[in-house]
Order: structure tokens, then sequence, then C-alpha cells
């Protein structure tokens, strides 16, 4: 059963029914949820018998399809391997939570909306299980348009400024790339992804390649400094946006650098590394520091979300078993508790209409449910034990001191920032004194609350008592890539604080500069 | 048999075509007034249907008509089966503006296929001075139809605009022509490539020859820097005009210019013409995109987009390869019905005072008032951008994967970064449809077949049309192989 086709096509056909649903409007938005709903559970559905049927012991790609439908320029090659099937399942896991989170709260264009949310989970699912690289790149730029229309039409005031950005930002980044996939497949004669990332090619090459990878990765990242589209992004698109934005399309920067620089351009990541960490070291502090004296909760958060794919970016760039592993479960982690704290933003901000911090306070009195669980997502998001955010940041961090003690040093600063910043935000919204009687006169969470945000506790505690159990399908697909760097000679960057001398180390990248 | 008897068979389709035009003049100066019209449309639509015949029933291989002056290949039957199929539509998508306004008269369609003949002699040209009646042949009745609106000034001053710089474009290419009559010996294609290649010596007044040849055909493609004409010929032009202008000429003449270039100047020569066509592609390209930004009106807006599509489409000749022009073939297709699609639109709309739409701040709130037409245009948009994937992505990406594949990635990274800057202006559109409220109601009032024809194209530039890749490529490919004889 060609499963991953249907997976990536149904939501296609879902969109184009709910678009073209008969009747007044009122009763198009109605079906336009009911069949949007139906779609993503249904994809969810078939998510866990993906999971079911995985086989966890190979690296290879499964569930293989290939037909050669658009023969010259790519072939319809579909397969995934563990990497791919987590990020699938974090797709169709949070999607119908979108869904719901919108039932209300989205009330123009509803079947445009859902349409709309419906190819975005269709080009989700394709970007990951697409095995020929141009197909991975049609999915990947395609999801653009989706979300250019999701934060500009159903997005807040400054909504069309973001989107543009949104839009060019990611849009610029990646052409780069394309040209280097162009000459890639050029040279090795093939477009296939599994045979690519087998090719050694040359070295030098390998140095303007990675730059081409980089300059769409970090966008989509987004790294420092070039994440400012993001904040934008975040606070203009509505609350299921920025759910699907933080949750998944944020890991199509992480899932590029390990489905293809790390393993394409092995010499040239190990030789780059002083690039990724410096810019890691730097988001994480910068970042840190400016989601401090934020007044708007979905900036907040949207800040907290560059300084935790920082720690992303320095996972994957240790370059060893933990810190890939440990980059995975983060962006699996990221992906459930900050869309989880976009949702609880949302749930408020359908009470009051504005994210300004100060127009909360006193929310533990008011809303002990809501914040009970807001309490739960902002442990989370600090890495608190016994939640997934406390395995990713170990693991990280277990596998860059091997690598560079000094990222590690200053990435750990960023979880001592992090806690700052999310503990304050919760001491501003949840203790203290209501701001006002309209705050005061909130109702708690509402069922339909309370089951969008049930599923996420769960999963992120399984994930935190349990990882083994979404580690294990990865395990291999990550051992293969770690198998392609073994050998790879470092960039000299000081791994041990006993090598450096007095010399600052933050200027070795310099160094390492001159050395390449 | 008598070698014009074959030559006539050979050149059945452009045969038809001239028969045909003068019995549309005929049937149109002898029909009752009222009937005049639509018998010339109908009369029109027939013969390019029948000369489109002839073109499947022609010669296999490439074939060779009177005396070396016309050649009948793969080539031509792929450009002539586009530029009859543009200019079907061409005569079609006018009707209800003709009907409408005074102007509607029967000469119309016949001018269309008096400029369609031109077209097919264009890209069937084996020698310079069948080039240069092709092109002239084109470019007249053209001069007419950009004035046809005769009570409206800005009509009739795009018509005049549009003469003198096009006289002046053909003279520079004349002066071109006997530079290298003068310098090669001879104005056929296949004898010229000869005597070229034989030469060792670089030919500083053949070099001069090619760049006067190049700039007027870069007239006639309004590539930049000679696409002054068209912004304003475009606006100034009844919209039906604008449309035909932006689709079939385009793409008979940027055959025409792969097919000078190619086969006539090839070897060292080529290397000469390349560094011309690159920097034309860029200049295109990047005006094309940037000075589109500014502009408020949607005709002149399509005519920069036409004029940055050129480029792209250019950047497919850059590399002189079968690859090359393979993909320069394709994105002919592709931007032709992308552009045909736009236009359609824009003609289909009407303002509360039943003008047409001209500003694009009356497009504003159009998802709301008019949603079917509003996708239509986004996904031509979307496609125009070249965002995957809508089919508008893929012909760039062949063009530029020919480049890349002749080692020009600079020229690649620059026509990327352009189409980033073009996806700019396309977004302000969809930005105007979807994101804006409405400020006026739109109504749609164009006829039954210009919605067929909108829902064909858009179909086609949507991601289904995807699946029509396969094929095109492969002909494209046997029309490119006929152009690199083995």
């Amino acid at each position: 059963m060609p499963i991953l086709s249907i997976m990536i096509l149904l939501p296609v056909v879902a969109a184009l029914v709910v678009a073209t649903l008969p009747g007044g409007d009122e009763e198009r938005a109605g079906r336009a949820r009911v069949v949007a709903l139906a779609t993503t559970l249904i994809e969810f559905a078939a998510g866990i018998w993906l999971w079911a049927n995985f086989d966890s012991s190979t690296a290879a790609f499964q569930f293989n399809e290939e037909l050669p439908l658009f023969a010259p320029f790519l072939s319809w090659s579909l397969g995934i391997d563990g990497i791919a099937l987590m990020l699938i399942e974090l797709s169709v896991f949070l999607m119908p939570l979108c869904i719901l989170a919108s039932w209300t709260s989205v009330k123009k264009r509803v079947p445009e909306y859902m349409a709309a949310f419906l190819l975005m989970e269709s080009l989700m699912i394709g970007t990951f299980a697409a095995r020929d690289i141009f197909l991975f790149y049609l999915f990947f730029e395609g999801g653009l348009i989706p979300m250019f229309l999701i934060i500009g039409i159903w997005g807040g005031a400054r909504r069309i400024y973001a989107s543009y950005k949104f839009f060019l930002y990611t849009l610029l980044g990646s052409v780069v790339m394309l040209v280097a996939m162009l000459w890639m497949v050029g040279q090795a004669g093939t477009s296939d992804i599994s045979v690519l990332s087998r090719t050694d090619f040359a070295p030098e090459a390998q140095f303007w390649l990675f730059l081409a990878f980089f300059a769409s990765f970090a966008v989509k990242m987004p790294m420092w400094p070039v994440h400012t589209w993001l904040p934008d992004a975040h606070v203009e698109a509505p609350t299921a946006g920025s759910v699907i934005l933080a949750g998944v399309l944020l890991k199509l920067g992480g899932y590029g650098f390990i489905r293809f620089s790390l393993p394409m351009f092995p010499d040239a990541s190990a030789q780059l590394i002083w690039l990724v960490f410096g810019l890691s070291m730097v988001a994480v502090v910068y970042t840190s520091l400016v989601a401090l004296v934020q007044h708007d909760m979905k900036k907040l958060i949207a800040y907290s979300s560059v300084a935790h794919m920082a720690f992303v970016t320095g996972g994957l760039f240790a370059l060893n078993t933990q810190g890939l592993e440990g980059a995975m479960v983060m962006m699996l982690s990221h992906g459930l508790v900050s869309g989880a704290l976009f949702l609880c933003v949302g749930v408020i901000y359908d009470r009051l209409h504005t994210r300004e911090i100060g127009r909360y306070g006193g929310l533990a009195d008011t809303m002990p449910k809501y914040a009970l669980v807001l309490l739960f997502f902002t442990m989370a998001s600090v890495g608190l034990p016994a939640t997934s955010g406390f395995v990713a940041e170990f693991l990280v961090l277990l596998g860059l001191y091997q690598t560079s003690t000094w990222a590690t040093f200053v990435l750990t600063t960023g979880i001592i920032l992090g806690a700052a910043y999310m503990l304050w935000l919760y001491a501003r919204v949840a203790y203290g004194k209501a701001a006002g009687d309209d705050t005061r006169a909130m109702p708690d969470l509402s069922v339909r609350e309370i089951a969008i945000l049930a599923p996420i506790v769960i999963v992120t505690l399984w994930m935190g008592i349990y990882p083994a159990s979404f580690q294990q399908p990865m395990k291999p697909a990550i051992a293969a890539v770690v198998a392609r760097l073994e050998g790879r000679q470092l960039a000299t960057v000081p791994t041990d604080m006993s090598l450096s001398p007095a010399l600052p180390a933050m200027m070795a990248p310099a160094h390492a500069a001159e050395a390449h | 048999m008598h070698p014009i008897v074959t030559s006539i068979a050979i050149a059945g389709p452009e045969v038809i075509l001239t028969l045909g035009s003068l019995a549309a003049l005929m049937l149109g100066t002898f029909s009752a007034p009222g009937r005049a019209l639509a018998a010339t449309s109908l009369f029109a639509i027939a013969i390019l249907a029948v000369a489109g015949f002839a073109l499947l029933d022609g010669p296999a291989g490439t074939a060779l008509a009177f005396d070396g002056l016309y050649v009948a290949d793969d080539f031509s039957a792929f450009l002539k089966v586009i530029i009859f199929t543009a200019t079907a539509a061409s005569v079609v998508l006018a009707q209800p503006w003709l009907n409408e306004s005074r102007t509607g008269r029967f000469e119309y369609p016949v001018l269309m296929l008096l400029s369609a003949l031109g077209m097919a002699v264009m890209v069937s040209a084996n020698d310079l001075l069948s080039l240069y009646i092709g092109l002239e042949l084109t470019a007249l009745p053209s001069y007419v139809l950009a004035a046809f609106h005769r009570a409206d000034n800005r009509s009739a001053e795009a018509g005049l605009k549009y003469f003198v710089l096009g006289a002046l474009a053909s003279g520079i290419l004349l002066y071109g022509v006997t530079l290298v009559y003068g310098f090669a010996g001879s104005t056929q294609f296949d004898i010229i490539a000869g005597i070229v290649s034989g030469q060792t010596e670089r030919s500083l007044g053949l070099l001069f020859g090619i760049v006067f040849i190049i700039a007027g055909m870069a007239f006639k493609v309004s590539a930049v820097p000679f696409h002054m004409w068209t912004p304003d010929v475009y606006e100034g032009a009844p919209t039906p005009v604008a449309a035909f202008f932006s689709a079939a000429p385009k793409a008979a003449a940027l055959g025409l210019m792969a097919r000078v270039l190619v086969v006539a100047f090839p070897g060292n020569v080529a290397a000469d013409w390349q560094q011309i066509i690159i920097f034309i592609a860029i200049a295109s390209m990047v005006l094309g995109a940037v000075a589109a930004v500014a502009q408020t009106n949607i005709k002149r807006l399509l005519a920069y987009s036409s004029i940055a599509n050129i480029g792209f489409a250019l950047v497919g000749l850059t590399p002189g390869s079968p690859a090359g022009v393979s993909a320069l073939l394709f994105y002919t297709t592709v931007y032709v019905a992308m552009t045909l699609g736009s236009f359609l639109v824009v003609l289909q709309l009407r303002r509360p005072d039943g003008e047409t739409v001209e500003q694009m701040a009356d497009l504003a709130g159009l998802s709301k008032t008019q949603p079917k037409l509003a996708a239509a245009l986004a996904i031509f948009m979307f496609s125009l951008a070249g965002i995957p994937p809508l089919l508008g992505f893929w012909p760039k990406f062949a063009v530029f994967q020919a480049a890349i594949a002749a080692g020009l990635v600079p020229l690649a990274i620059i026509g990327f970064i352009a189409s980033v800057v073009a996806a700019f202006y396309y977004l302000r559109l969809i930005k105007i449809m979807y994101f804006d409220e409405p400020a006026v109601a739109l109504a749609s009032e164009g006829s039954a077949a210009n919605g067929t024809m909108i829902a064909a194209a858009a179909l086609f530039c949507s991601p289904i049309g995807m699946l029509a890749m396969s094929p095109l490529a492969a002909a494209t490919a046997r029309a490119a192989a006929a152009l690199f004889p083995a």
C-alpha cells in the first residue's frame, strides 16, 4: 500500500473538498471544521500505523515508493527513515490539535483557513518523506504559500509586513540552496538523496555547497542573525499558525542539516563547526536576554524558540551520537512544548484579546487549571527533569562537551537564562493580582481546551520519563550519519578549556578560519 | 517535380495562412456589417486549426524549401503549435472587448492571422532575408493592432511609439544582416556556419554584424536594454492586444533568436554571442524585477514581468547546448500559458462603471467578490514568481540547470536572486486580492469561452500541470535536437 503517497495526497483532496463545499457561510464553516478534523485524525491514525510497522533496526529508507512521474526533472520517490518518521509523527500529532484550537477562534473565511492548514500538512509530510532532492525542495518551498496566506489573511495588525518578511526571507535563503542542489545533481548524476549522501564531493566544493545549504537552513532554523522573521511571523500568525510554525516548520532547518549538510558535506561540516557554534552561542545568550525584556507573550516564546533551536544546532554539530540524538529529541520536545505554550497563549488571548503580559496576573487564583498546565509547560521549556526538555538539553550538552567545552559552557548559561525568562513570565501571568476586572472574570479551561492540551502533557511526560520509545527508531539512522562523519578532521576549535591559553577562547574561530 | 511544388508542400502551414488571411479579408468585406466580426473571427480560428493540422502532416525530419530560405523541422513545428494556439486564444479572448467597444472591426482577426503568418516564417527562417521578412510581417500588423482603438489617444500613441521604435530596430537588424553578408559571404544560416567555423581569425566586422542582429531581435523580445517600448505599448494598447503581444510574438522571436545564434554562429563565434546573451539575460531579469516593484498599473506590471521572464528564458540560450534550448522552449510554453492567463483574468473583470480594470488597487479584496478569478490569478502569480510546486517553477529550474551544467553558476545565482525580488511584486498582487478589503465590487463579465480558457490555463499552471512536464520535456528535447545536427 503506498501509505506515504496516501498521507500526502489525502489532505490535498480534503482541502479541495473543503474549499468547494456548498451551502451558506455558516454551514460551510461547520462542515469545513468537521472535514478538516476528520482528515487530520485519519492522518494521525496513518501516522500511528506507520510507526507500528516501522522496522527500528535499520537505517535504510522504508515504505519506499518510486514513480518516474515527472522525468526528467524529478521523480515521485518517497521513503522514510527513523528521523523522518519521528518528525512526521510530530506533524500528524500537532495537526488535529491545531484544527481544534481554531475551532471557535477563527471566524472569517473558515473553509479557506482549513484548506490552507490541510495543504500545510500535506507539504510537511512530503518534505520529510521525499527521497528525491528536488521533490524535497518542492515540498520545502511549497510550504511557503499556505503559511504566507495563513499569516496574511488571519493574522494580527502587522500581518502583511510579517507575511512578506516570512516569505521573502525564507525564499532568498532557499534559492541559493537550489543552485547548490542543481550543481550537486549535475556532478553526481542522480537526484536520489540516499545516493547523494554516500557521494564524496571534493572538500573545496563541499565548503561552498555547505554554505549554500546553510543559507537556507539557517533561515528556516532560524539561527542568529537571520532569525528576525520569526518573532514577527509568530506575533502576527493566528494561534494554530504559530503552533505549526514553531512545532513543525522550524524543524525543517534541523532536518535539513541532518539529512543533507552532515552526511553530504562531512568535511565541510567538521571544518565549519566554529561557524555554527559561534552563531549558536550568540543566539542562546542574545535571544535569551531579548526574551527577558519582551512585553508580548508570543514574542517572548518566539525568542525562546530561537534559543532552543541554537541547542539543536549545537547538538547537531557536536558530530557525535549523543549530540545528534539530543538535537533530534530537542526538536521533538520543542515542537511539543513551544506548540503547547502557543496554545496556552491562545487560550487567554481568546478571552482577553491581548498578548500584553502586563494585562494578566493572578491567573493561579482565577484559572487554577490553566495555571497548572501553563506551569507544566513552563517547566518543560526550562528543562525540568521528567519532562522532555531535560532529556534533550542533557543529551545535547553531553555530546557537545566532547567537541567543544566552551560552546557547552555558553549554552549552559542559556539554560539559566531560559529559567529566568520563563519563570518570570509565569510569575507575572499567574501570580500577583489580576490586572483588571476583565482579567479576573476570565473563565477557566473549557473541555475542548483540556482535550487539546492533555495529549501534549502526556506525550511530554512520556518523552521525559521514557525517551527510549522515541529514540529507538532514530538510532540506526543517526548512527549512519555519525558513521559518515567518523574520522573527519575537526576545525581547530579548543575542545578543552585547559588547552586554551589566556587568549579568550571566543577568538579561536578566527584562527580556525585562517587554518582552513 | 519542380522545386516550387515541393517547397509549397513543405511550407504548407504558411501557404494555408496566406490564402486564409486573404480569404478572411474577402469574407469580412462581403458579409453583412453586423456579422462580419464574428464570421472572420470564426474563420480565422478555423484557418489556424487547419494550419496546425498541416503541421502534423508535414514532412518528418528536416526539410529545406525555397532554395534554403525556409526550413521545416521539429523545432519550427513545436514553436508553430504554440504560436497558432496562442494566436487563436488571442482571437477568442478579444471577442467580448470587440463587441463592446465601438472599434469592433473585422480587420482585427485578419491582422492577427497575418501576424501569425509572419511568426511562422520567423521560426522557419533559414536565411537572414526570410528572417527579416518574417519579422516585418509580424511587426506591421502589430503596429496597427496597437493603435486599434482609434478613438483613444493612448492607443494611437502606443501604436505610433511602437512603429517608430520598431522601425528603428528593424533598421539596426538589417544593417547587421548586411555586415554579416559582407564578412561571411552568405545570408543562409548553414552556409554562414560553414564559413564562420572555417575562419581561423576572428572577424571584427562579423562580430559587429552579430551585435546588430542581436540588438534588433532583443527589441522584438523586449529584452533589456531594448525594452523601453514595452511598458508604454502594453499600457496604451487595448488590453486584448497587449495580451497578444505578450504571448505569441515573444515565443516566435525567442525561437528565431535561438535558431539564428545556434545554427548560423557556432564554434568560435558562439563564445562572443554567449557573452552578449548573458548580459542581456541578467539585465532583463534584474531590471524587470526591480522596475516592476514601483508599478501601480496592472498592464505595466505585466509588461515588466514579461521583460523579466524573457530574461529567464534567455538564460536557456546562454550555454548554446541542446539542454539549454530545450529548457528555453519549455520556458516559452509555460510562460505563454501564464501570461495569457493573467491577461484573461484582467480582461474578465469589469469595474462598476463598465470599464476594464487597469489599476492594481482595483483588485482589492477580489478573493471575496470573485473567489474563482482571484484563485486563478493567484495561481498565475505564484507560478510567475516561480514557487514550487506550481508549474512556473520548473522552466526556471530547467534553464538554470542547463546554465549550471555549462558552468555558469554566478548567472544562476543572480537569476534566482532576481526571482526573489520579482516574487515581491507578484506577492503584492496576491496581498491586494487576499489581504485587503474590497474597494469596488468588480463584476465578471467576460465570455464563457474566456472563462474556460482561464480554467484551463490555471489548471496547467497549478501543480497538476506538473504531470504534463514529462511529455513536454520529451517534445522540447526533440525540437531542440533539430538545431544540433549530430
